[in-house]
């Protein structure tokens, strides 16, 4: 598929949106089939458009861009671009996507507002296509903020609830401080760079003589001017993605169906900010050891980290999960800053797949558990879910690292490059804690609802594990979580070269070399090491969460509150962000009410008095000027009415009177 | 200024001032033959005795009469004799004709008109009238032809009775 | 012989008493009878100008007479119609009394 026709990738899924929204509410079964058969659809064309990258030799970036409008000399030029990250992540947003579709079907089959969800889902994964194949920073940040406004929506659907419709607010919110700095950067990037075109054959913004200027032009303290502009831009994707501290939103944003968080937070909207900087990687590079990188790495390593260390302390079944997708973000991020976009994008499709499966795998858990999410009373689910468990192990041993699954081999190459990165150590040190954290809670939380007794009383006995639109998303995904992985060896690191531009090349010696065997077996012990520690802590036998109380809260319960309540950042931002807030618009009042509310009074009574002059002159002058004249008309009237009394002989009176006139007249003219 | 042309002249104006002034419609009507035997007379005595006896035949004969049977059908007696025969505007009218009079009167005295008179061999004859009618003026005698039928048919129709 | 003045003055008079009667009586027919009068003293004068003109052979003023008595005829049979129809819807004949000549 050329490039020309790439639009047609997020048109597909928007005009089922508009479709949707035409629909009567009834039509739930109609609505579900349009919006997922769409998004298949979008799906094919988007292995279509990756088969044309492959077709074009080594590396391929083909664009296509139109004038949308000028103003002046200037025209705005707007259009979509084709190289392998864009097919990348349209293979990996459109493929869980639509299996996320599917598993939507089964899982709001009772839901009132079907289509109206279906018609918001296609919305957003329009935004997030549209945003993918942008090859415009304004395009791309058009569909930053449709995505945002999409998943507001999503996120905010049982919106009587009144903690979705705070949890919506919220992320609206959040992700809009971030926005803030994208927006600043990028006014500031089109003013320097005096463009906003991606790739413009040699003129666009991350080409060459730009990003060479960029990067020669410093401002003060001696920051190099891109720089300071992909710090801003950082600063929005950080908000995108959930990075310490702008993640606050990401947990709350669980109150949406499970579907939508699997949608947002596994593939689409949290990826975004990856994406994003994955895109404008030129940019970040721009000067060696830009500061921006080192952000970068610093901010994905601190989340990593500390959000893997949040996890433990949560009990709610997709809170941890949001917490380790903060986390996986984090590693992401880290990723980004120490070895590259194709490092990050990596993770970020390997990530997709396995914590989508998650998710659906907790859907699954949810609905039949009567919608219980508290791991504290879930249990046992082993037996009676046999396949979701199944499915769910596979996720969450990818998520762990378990040796040759995909979360393995995308971490270790993670942790290949943070551990030559030359500026620090640390990060390294962070993302291995992390690493090792992350099989703790994930452990934790398979023991916590999958073994042990059955403690949920609510359970469905109706609901089927293995129909259709559940089992089959499941299956697919647990395919990708497994299978992934290989894509990226060390030895033979297909993904990355395909992503440079590369040819791989299988080279065996480059995993038995000793700095990655090293790795592969500090990540070996790190996966399996958590694991073991966990069951150790809460394996059945030992705890038995119905009546004990979580193992790390009776031995650290000081840390465990901390961790519990997330570090008591929502809290402190109360305290301090939203109360100043407050606070300011408190004073805003007061300065209104004080001055500007009596300088308003002051202008308006001014006006006042000059549209009364106006009026009285107008009464007095204008209108009085009228009136008689008016009134001479009407009288002039009246008495040429009069004179038409309708008698014959008046008449024939002035035809005489005219006679004399016209006779005299001519007797003077005749005279003078 | 001959006598007879002051007798003629005298008695048109003694039937035109009578028919101004005589309360009875029928007196004016009686006083307007008066007029049209005055002015058939001069007619005569411009040399045109065709035209006079004409002016006698339709008017005196056939016009009066046709009048005479008009107040007949429309006598009402009360305006007859209780209220004035003039109309209420009639000062103004008296100066707008007396104005007209005295525009005409001003024309005529200021007028290069010639006094002399051209002498005529017979008096207009029947004959050559006629022939000048059916070759010259043939035109606007049918016209006229055609008029008057109009205006009979039309008479005929605005005087008939309301079939309603 | 009588010269044309004579006639001129005798046609003005006639024409100014026949507006001066239109104007003034208030019966219809007298109306009608003062534009009779005034064309009458049109007539006048077209014959007393063919009389007095350079061209008494030409008969023209007499052939205008003739089609104006002709057209006066036509009038008067009209005018006379519509007094009547007048008469019959207002049961007057009275000018004064009829106002109803207007928009």
């Amino acid at each position: 598929m050329a490039v020309e026709w790439l639009w047609l990738i997020p048109a597909l899924p928007l005009l089922a949106a508009g479709v949707l929204t035409l629909l009567p509410t009834t039509a739930g079964r109609a609505a579900s089939f349009v919006a997922t058969g769409s998004m298949f659809l979008s799906f094919v064309f988007s292995g279509l458009a990756w088969l044309t990258t492959l077709d074009q030799g080594e590396f391929s970036r083909t664009t296509f861009d139109f004038v949308w409008f000028k103003t002046g000399t200037a025209a705005l030029k707007i259009g979509w671009v084709l190289d392998p990250l864009t097919a990348v992540m349209l293979l990996t947003v459109s493929l869980v996507g639509s299996l996320i579709f599917l598993f939507s079907v089964g899982y709001l089959a009772r839901e009132e507002r079907r289509v109206t969800f279906f018609a918001h889902l296609s919305f957003f994964a329009a935004a997030m296509l549209g945003l993918v194949i942008a090859n415009n920073l304004l395009l791309l940040f058009v569909c930053w903020e449709l995505v945002g406004l999409a998943s507001w929506l999503l996120i905010g659907f049982w919106f009587r609830k009144p903690e979705a419709a705070a949890a919506a607010r919220k992320a609206f919110v959040v992700t809009h401080i971030g926005d803030m700095g994208f927006f600043v950067g990028m006014i500031w990037l089109a003013s320097v760079a005096g463009t906003l075109q991606f790739f413009d054959a040699g003129a666009g913004c991350l080409e060459e003589t730009v990003v060479h200027s960029l990067g020669a032009a410093t401002i003060l303290g001696g920051l190099a001017l891109s720089t300071v502009i992909t710090l801003l831009v950082l600063w929005g994707a950080m908000g995108k993605s959930g990075q310490v501290p702008l993640h606050v939103w990401l947990p709350d944003a669980m109150e949406g169906p499970t579907p939508v968080s699997a949608l947002i937070h596994a593939a689409a909207m949290v990826a975004a900010g990856v994406y994003l900087l994955a895109r404008l990687f030129p940019l970040l590079d721009a000067v060696p050891d830009s500061g921006s990188l080192v952000a970068v790495t610093w901010v994905g390593s601190l989340t990593a980290f500390f959000a893997a260390l949040v996890a433990l302390g949560q009990t709610d079944l997709k809170r941890i999960l949001a917490w380790s997708t903060i986390s996986q973000l984090g590693y992401m991020m880290l990723g980004l800053g120490t070895g590259g976009p194709a490092v990050a994008m990596f993770h970020l499709v390997t990530h997709a797949f396995f914590k989508a499966l998650l998710f659906l795998g907790a859907g699954s858990v949810i609905q039949a558990c009567g919608h219980e999410q508290d791991i504290r009373r879930l249990g046992g689910l082993r037996r009676r879910m046999p396949f979701t468990f199944g499915v769910y192990a596979i996720g969450m041993l990818a998520l762990a690292g378990f040796p040759f699954l995909s979360g393995f081999w995308s971490k270790e190459a993670i942790f290949h490059s943070a551990q030559v990165w030359e500026v620090s150590r640390i990060p390294f040190v962070l993302a291995v804690a992390g690493a090792l954290l992350t099989a703790v809670y994930m452990t934790r939380q398979m023991v916590y609802v999958f073994f042990g007794e059955h403690r949920n009383s609510s359970f469905q006995k109706s609901f089927s594990e293995r129909a259709v639109v559940t089992a089959v998303p499941l299956a697919a995904l647990a395919c990708g979580a497994i299978t992934l992985g290989f894509l990226g060896t060390q030895a033979f690191p297909l993904f990355q070269e395909y992503l440079e531009g590369e040819t791989a090349v299988l080279a065996w010696g480059d995993l038995i070399g000793w700095g990655s065997l090293g790795l592969i077996a500090l990540s070996t012990l790190l996966s399996v090491g958590g694991m073991a520690l966990a069951w150790g802590i809460y394996r059945p036998s030992q705890f038995d969460p119905a009546r004990q109380q979580d193992p790390l809260n009776r031995w650290f319960p000081r840390i465990f509150r901390w961790l519990e309540n997330q570090f008591f950042l929502d809290e402190w931002y109360r305290q301090t962000v939203v109360r100043g807030t407050c606070l300011a618009g408190r004073g805003a009042e007061v300065l209104d009410r004080l001055i500007w509310g009596p300088v308003v009074r002051l202008c308006a009574a001014l006006v006042q008095t000059v549209a009364w002059c106006s009026r009285l002159a107008d009464e007095q002058l204008v209108n009085r000027g009228f009136d008689r004249v008016c009134r001479a008309v009407r009288q002039g009237a009246a008495w040429c009415s009069e004179r038409q009394n309708g008698r014959v002989q008046t008449y024939i009176k002035y035809v005489g009177a005219s006679l004399a006139l016209v006779v005299w007249v001519l007797i003077l003219i005749d005279r003078s | 200024m001959s006598l007879t042309f002051a007798i003629i002249a005298a008695i048109v104006l003694t039937g035109a001032i009578g028919l101004s002034v005589l309360r009875k419609t029928v007196h004016c009507v009686l006083s307007l033959t008066i007029v049209f035997f005055g002015l058939a007379m001069l007619y005569i005595r411009l040399d045109a005795p065709f035209l006079g006896f004409a002016l006698v035949l339709i008017y005196v004969s056939a016009v009066t009469i046709l009048i005479l049977f008009t107040v007949l059908l429309t006598r009402n007696r009360e305006i007859e004799t209780d209220v004035s025969p003039y109309s209420r505007g009639s000062i103004a009218g008296l100066i707008v004709g007396g104005s007209v009079f005295a525009g005409l009167i001003w024309m005529i005295y200021r007028a290069p008109l010639s006094r002399g008179i051209t002498e005529l061999e017979s008096p207009a004859s029947v004959k050559s009238l006629g022939e000048r009618l059916m070759t010259e003026y043939v035109l606007p005698l049918e016209v006229i032809a055609l008029l008057l039928t109009a205006a009979m048919i039309g008479a005929v129709i605005v005087a008939m009775k309301d079939p309603g | 012989m009588d010269s044309l003045s004579d006639y001129l003055l005798l046609s003005a008079l006639l024409f100014s008493l026949g507006l001066c009667v239109t104007l003034v009586r208030r019966h219809a027919i007298l109306v009608l009878i003062g534009i009779e009068l005034m064309l009458n003293a049109a007539n006048l004068n077209f014959i007393a100008f063919w009389r007095f003109g350079p061209n008494p052979e030409a008969l023209d003023g007499l052939l205008f007479v003739l089609f104006s008595l002709a057209v006066a005829a036509a009038e008067a049979a009209v005018g006379l119609a519509l007094i009547l129809a007048v008469y019959r819807r207002y049961s007057v004949t009275d000018v004064e009394n009829i106002d109803e000549l207007k928009g």
